[in-house]
């Protein structure tokens, strides 16, 4: 795309910036401001009761009145509201219609999908410039900031093309004009990046401030090139009826080269007035050029400027030119002349043009400073007397004036997201502008932005993450915001939980680690996933939780023989030890693998000692000890004379503590169970004192 | 401001509340047609009711049970008919609030009614094929029904507290009920009964975590008769006597009050709390040290207004404050709901109006019901500009 078209753009900005603007005083909500309302006097009248979402709030109509209202006339106050029945009977108490809900968002451009690659690839620009060094030489400094807000406008500018694209190929024409404003409030944004990036960022001395101003009208005022493309596309150019337009538009926006070509083709055309075309090229070859380098001084500048402009003033007053009245203009504008400057209106478009054409052939070593007289006075003469400055000229006007603070404020007012205040004043904090412009709560304005911006992130259900890291570069609020907020990030999958908590680790944010794992265990556990129950719990370090989940495995285990989610148990290692219970159920379950593997000994010492040392839970001991009974029945002794007798005290421990608590059931199973438990103990015992006498015997 | 969506809720009656879940995905709603609903957010953002219910006991029998537990109660209390004399009229419930738990609880919900008992509700997850119609199962794990009267508010406690809930009620008492078994909703123990003398309208707790701070609540009352007794009242928790006792007493409010909120801390040593009555206030609670303060373990607070607005022309009615603290909404009987923000000088503004002109709405329109003032949330930058550049001049 040759051309962006800029210019119709830029008007059309203009309109909508003005839309955008909050009109409070004139808002039709605003107007009940002043009209009386008596409470409950208008029983019709409903009121909106509402809920603040993490990202979006939900409105409903409402009668609170109805509960205060009645109970105000019922007798004795303190009765209690009147039924609230009759409210249906009642009909034309202000029943209401289909009740609804609305669902309300805050920042709708965030929800825009063309605009995600500008807050995407913005975020990584942001991101370098909050980690490049602040011990660099002051020059390469101010390059390297030069070059990051470069950075920030071709993302806007590359944002703009995309939209542009999206706008030509859209067949709706509600979408075409959708995308259109979308491209027009982006194309106004880099143009006042633009000028922020030459007036402050770079802070152009006299001189080069004049080269950038041109380049940055040439840039952005576009809505001339067609006229230029037709003319220069023509098979006589200078036959067309355009052609001195087009040259007009060359000089006023200093392009003296076209200019100059074209005057040669107009030249050879007509031989006759040769000579008037020759000087007024020379005119315009010798024109003095502020240098970008050093290699004149400002006051040689000054001087050959003064030479040149005298040589002028000669020509127009010998009347060389009387014969051509479009040459006698170009010379009268070269002589910066404002009336023929201004009498050029249409071609300029836009008061800043004017501003810069004029410093051109007046004022080409115009200081920063001096810029906001000529500013204000351009406007004025631009505009005229009758009409208002839209929003954009006035913040084109302050950045003139340098007031960055009311840059900032404007562009706050005028533009519907906070991307582009919150990326141009941190970048403008970095420059260190802000304290210097005496801006002592500057700090706390860019951590304000960034906060509201990030916030807004928040609200997306992806382009939250981008938001981490802004948070992370406030250093005031931005933990505590951020602590807030990805709390609130719905964790639909384990995935999405998982890259939230690596978030929260990462800035050693225990108590949302602690809350998000505790979510997700409880979660598990409502839909009787032990396994992911038992590792979330772990992860949240929950004590009291990890033991209610052993307590369910163990039922589990109790019910069906097996145990679910083996190698998660398998392998607890260390965090075993997390709660008693859990301790137990690792152990319970070493036991089970060791007695598969046939490491019947082995089994048999960790099975005594989940007793003997009270780590089983008394309630489970009945199993254990059933869990011996095969042991017990071995060909080959495995429990020890002294084990033995250790099992046989668990055993009678066990039923004496059952007798305490309540009769011993006649629960025939149980009996059973205590009998068999008996025999195999006994005869264990006589197995192994046989044993172990014949092995001393020996 | 714009609206995404507008959902027909299908209630009978009015909607007295509307409620996200912590994680904005569910909400609940309730009306005076005695039923809560739940919705869920699915994937692509629709909205759909998963599951309905009605609140109130309604089966004849056990409206007869409780008359006559009534009226035994008013008999050995001899406290006069007042009750009697409401139950005849009110056997039905009105649901006033509406309110989520904590995940870290699991799903649950607790609500509050006319018929003068709060009741909690947990999801239960089915095997059934309850699932493969959308539809949730919810059931009711308990009713408390301690109050005398309606049941005005209920709130549950930051989670840090554990499980707790509290309640309050027209006849003046806050009731703060705790279930020490997360796992077992079904039993809550009632563990403090406040007395605020005054009918109670609404209750917040303060979500600060810290450990500088004990929990406290406050309470909010709309009693209306010509008195000046102060209408909201901070209660904080004393750890020697384990009781709540009185801490303040906001003396300038003597306005019915309808809703309190405090802000979340952000980590801030004060606490903000945001009330509404016949405007909206803001105030700022400095606890004072407490050596300074003589009254047996028992914080003072040093209390300022920061804000008041008085731009909703009459009763204001809900007051909230959104997840970071920054913005307050309030609503009030203009039909408004008013967004307030502060911005990095302090200074409170309106940042946004959103209006309910009762005209319908097409469902994809954007333009809708709800003249929302667009850009609104920069209003406030545009102020908080203004007003830092009049300081500016003054300096």
């Amino acid at each position: 795309m040759s051309s962006l078209q800029t210019g119709v753009f830029l008007k059309q900005v203009s309109e909508d910036l003005f839309q955008i603007l909050p009109p409070c005083r004139n808002h039709p909500s605003c107007l009940t401001d002043t009209s009386p309302v008596v409470p409950g006097a208008d029983p019709a009248r409903t009121q909106l009761c509402f809920e603040w979402g993490p990202a979006e709030m939900l409105l409903c109509e409402t009668l609170f009145g109805r509960r205060g209202g009645e109970r105000r006339g019922a007798p004795g106050g303190s009765a209690g509201p009147a039924p609230t029945g009759c409210g249906v009977a009642g009909g034309g108490d202000g029943a209401p219609g289909p009740s609804r809900v609305f669902v309300v968002r805050r920042d709708q451009d965030i929800y825009m999908e063309t605009l995600r690659k500008l807050f995407n690839e913005s975020h990584g620009i942001f991101v370098g410039l909050q980690r490049c060094e602040e011990e660099r030489a002051a020059r390469a400094r101010n390059a390297q900031l030069v070059q990051v807000s470069k950075n920030y406008r071709s993302v806007i500018r590359a944002c703009m093309e995309d939209m542009h694209q999206a706008a030509i190929s859209a067949r709706d024409s509600a979408l075409h004009s959708q995308y259109s404003i979308q491209v027009s409030i982006l194309s106004a944004m880099e143009l006042i990046w633009n000028l922020c990036e030459i007036l402050f960022v770079e802070a152009a001395p006299a001189g080069p401030l004049l080269l950038r101003l041109l380049d940055w009208v040439q840039l952005h005022i576009c809505d001339v090139d067609n006229m230029v493309r037709e003319v220069l596309g023509s098979e006589n150019p200078s036959k067309h009826k355009l052609f001195w337009n087009v040259v007009d538009i060359f000089v006023l926006q200093g392009r003296m080269d076209e200019a100059r070509h074209l005057l040669s083709k107009e030249a050879i055309a007509n031989p006759t007035s040769m000579n008037m075309y020759k000087i007024l090229d020379d005119l315009m070859k010798k024109m003095p050029v502020p240098s970008l380098g050093n290699t004149q001084t400002l006051t040689e500048m000054e001087l050959k400027w003064q030479h040149w402009h005298e040589e002028c003033q000669r020509y127009l007053q010998d009347g060389t030119f009387a014969s051509n009245s479009h040459m006698e203009s170009i010379c009268k504008i070269l002589l910066g002349d404002e009336n023929a400057i201004l009498e050029k209106k249409e071609l300029m478009t836009t008061w800043y043009h004017f501003l810069v054409t004029r410093l051109l052939y007046s004022h080409p070593t115009v200081k920063p400073m001096e810029l906001r007289f000529y500013a204000q006075s351009s406007m004025d003469m631009f505009l005229g007397e009758e009409s208002n400055p839209e929003p954009l000229d006035t913040i084109l006007m302050a950045a003139f004036e340098f007031e960055l603070h009311q840059v900032i404020k404007e562009c706050s007012v005028a533009l519907s997201n906070w991307w582009f205040v919150a990326h141009l004043t941190d970048l403008l904090d970095h420059c260190k502008l802000l304290q210097s412009h005496n801006l002592y709560f500057g700090s706390n304005m860019r951590e304000f932005l960034l906060l509201e911006y990030a916030s807004g992130l928040f609200s997306h259900h992806s382009l939250w993450q981008l938001g981490v890291d802004y948070f992370d570069h406030c250093p005031e609020y931005g933990r505590v915001y951020l602590e807030l907020h990805i709390e609130r990030i719905p964790l639909n999958t384990e995935q999405k939980a998982l890259k939230v908590l690596r978030i929260c680790e990462q800035r050693q944010m225990h108590e949302q680690v602690r809350s998000i794992c505790k979510i997700m265990a409880m979660k598990a556990l409502r839909n009787n996933r032990l396994g992911s129950a038992l590792s979330w719990s772990i992860r949240a370090k929950d004590a009291a939780f990890a033991t209610l989940i052993s307590d369910r495995f163990l039922k589990d285990y109790c019910e069906r023989g097996y145990f679910s989610d083996l190698d998660l148990i398998d392998n607890l290692g260390p965090s075993m030890l997390l709660s008693d219970r859990l301790t137990f159920l690792g152990k319970y379950r070493e036991f089970h693998r060791l007695y598969g593997e046939k490491r019947f000994s082995e089994a048999a010492r960790l099975l005594l000692m989940l007793m003997t040392a009270h780590i089983a839970p008394c309630s489970f001991w009945m199993t254990l000890l059933t869990d011996a009974l095969p042991l017990l029945e071995q060909k080959e002794v495995i429990f020890s004379a002294e084990q033995t007798y250790e099992l046989m005290r668990c055993l009678e421990d066990l039923t004496a503590r059952k007798l305490d608590k309540q009769k011993f059931q006649d629960d025939d199973v149980e009996t059973m169970k205590v009998e068999m438990l008996r025999l195999a103990l006994a005869r264990n015992l006589a197995r192994v004192i046989v044993k172990e006498g014949t092995l001393e015997g020996s | 401001m714009f609206v995404a969506r507008s959902i027909a809720a299908d209630h009978r009656d009015l909607i007295h509340d509307v409620s996200f879940d912590f994680h904005g995905r569910r909400m609940a709603t309730c009306s005076s047609d005695q039923s809560v609903k739940v919705w869920d957010k699915s994937e692509n953002g629709d909205w759909h009711c998963t599951a309905s219910w009605k609140v109130c006991i309604n089966s004849y029998y056990t409206e007869i049970l409780l008359f006559l537990f009534y009226f035994c109660r008013e008999i050995f209390s001899r406290s006069g008919n007042v009750c009697l004399r409401s139950w005849k009229t009110t056997h039905s419930g009105s649901v006033w609030r509406v309110t989520w738990a904590h995940p870290e609880f699991g799903q649950v919900l607790a609500s509050c009614s006319f018929d003068r008992t709060a009741a909690v509700w947990e999801e239960i997850v089915g095997e059934s094929n309850d699932k493969l119609r959308g539809q949730s199962h919810w059931v009711k794990r308990t009713t408390l029904v301690d109050s005398r009267t309606s049941v005005t508010d209920v709130k549950f406690a930051p989670k840090h507290m554990g499980l707790m809930l509290a309640t309050c009620s027209a006849d003046g008492v806050v009731r703060i009920y705790e279930a020490p078994d997360v796992m077992n909703l079904s039993q809550w123990s009632l563990q403090h009964e406040i007395s605020c003398k005054l009918s109670c309208s609404c209750i917040s707790w303060n979500p600060s975590s810290s450990r500088a701070h004990s929990p406290m609540i406050a309470v909010g009352s709309d009693d209306n008769s010509p008195n000046i007794l102060a209408k909201v009242q901070i209660y904080e928790y004393n750890e020697n006597t384990r009781k709540y006792a009185k801490a303040e007493a906001l003396m300038t409010v003597t306005d019915p009050v309808h809703d309190i909120a405090f802000a979340p801390n952000l980590g801030r040593s004060f606490h903000i709390l945001a009330v509404a009555t016949k405007d909206v206030r803001i105030f700022t609670l400095k606890p004072l040290r407490k050596e300074l303060t003589s009254s047996g373990g028992l914080t003072k607070f040093e209390i300022h207004i920061v804000a008041q607005f008085d731009n909703h022309n009459s009763q204001v009615w809900r007051v909230s404050w959104n997840i970071t603290g920054t913005v307050l909404a309030s609503s009030g009987d203009d039909g408004c709901v008013r967004l307030w923000k502060a911005n990095y000088m302090d200074n409170w503004k309106c940042t946004g109006i959103l209006k309910g002109n009762g005209s319908p709405v097409n469902g994809s329109s954007q333009q809708g019901i709800f003249n929302a003032s667009l850009g609104s949330a920069n209003t406030s930058l545009q102020n908080s500009l203004n007003g830092s550049s009049a300081s500016r001049k003054q300096s």
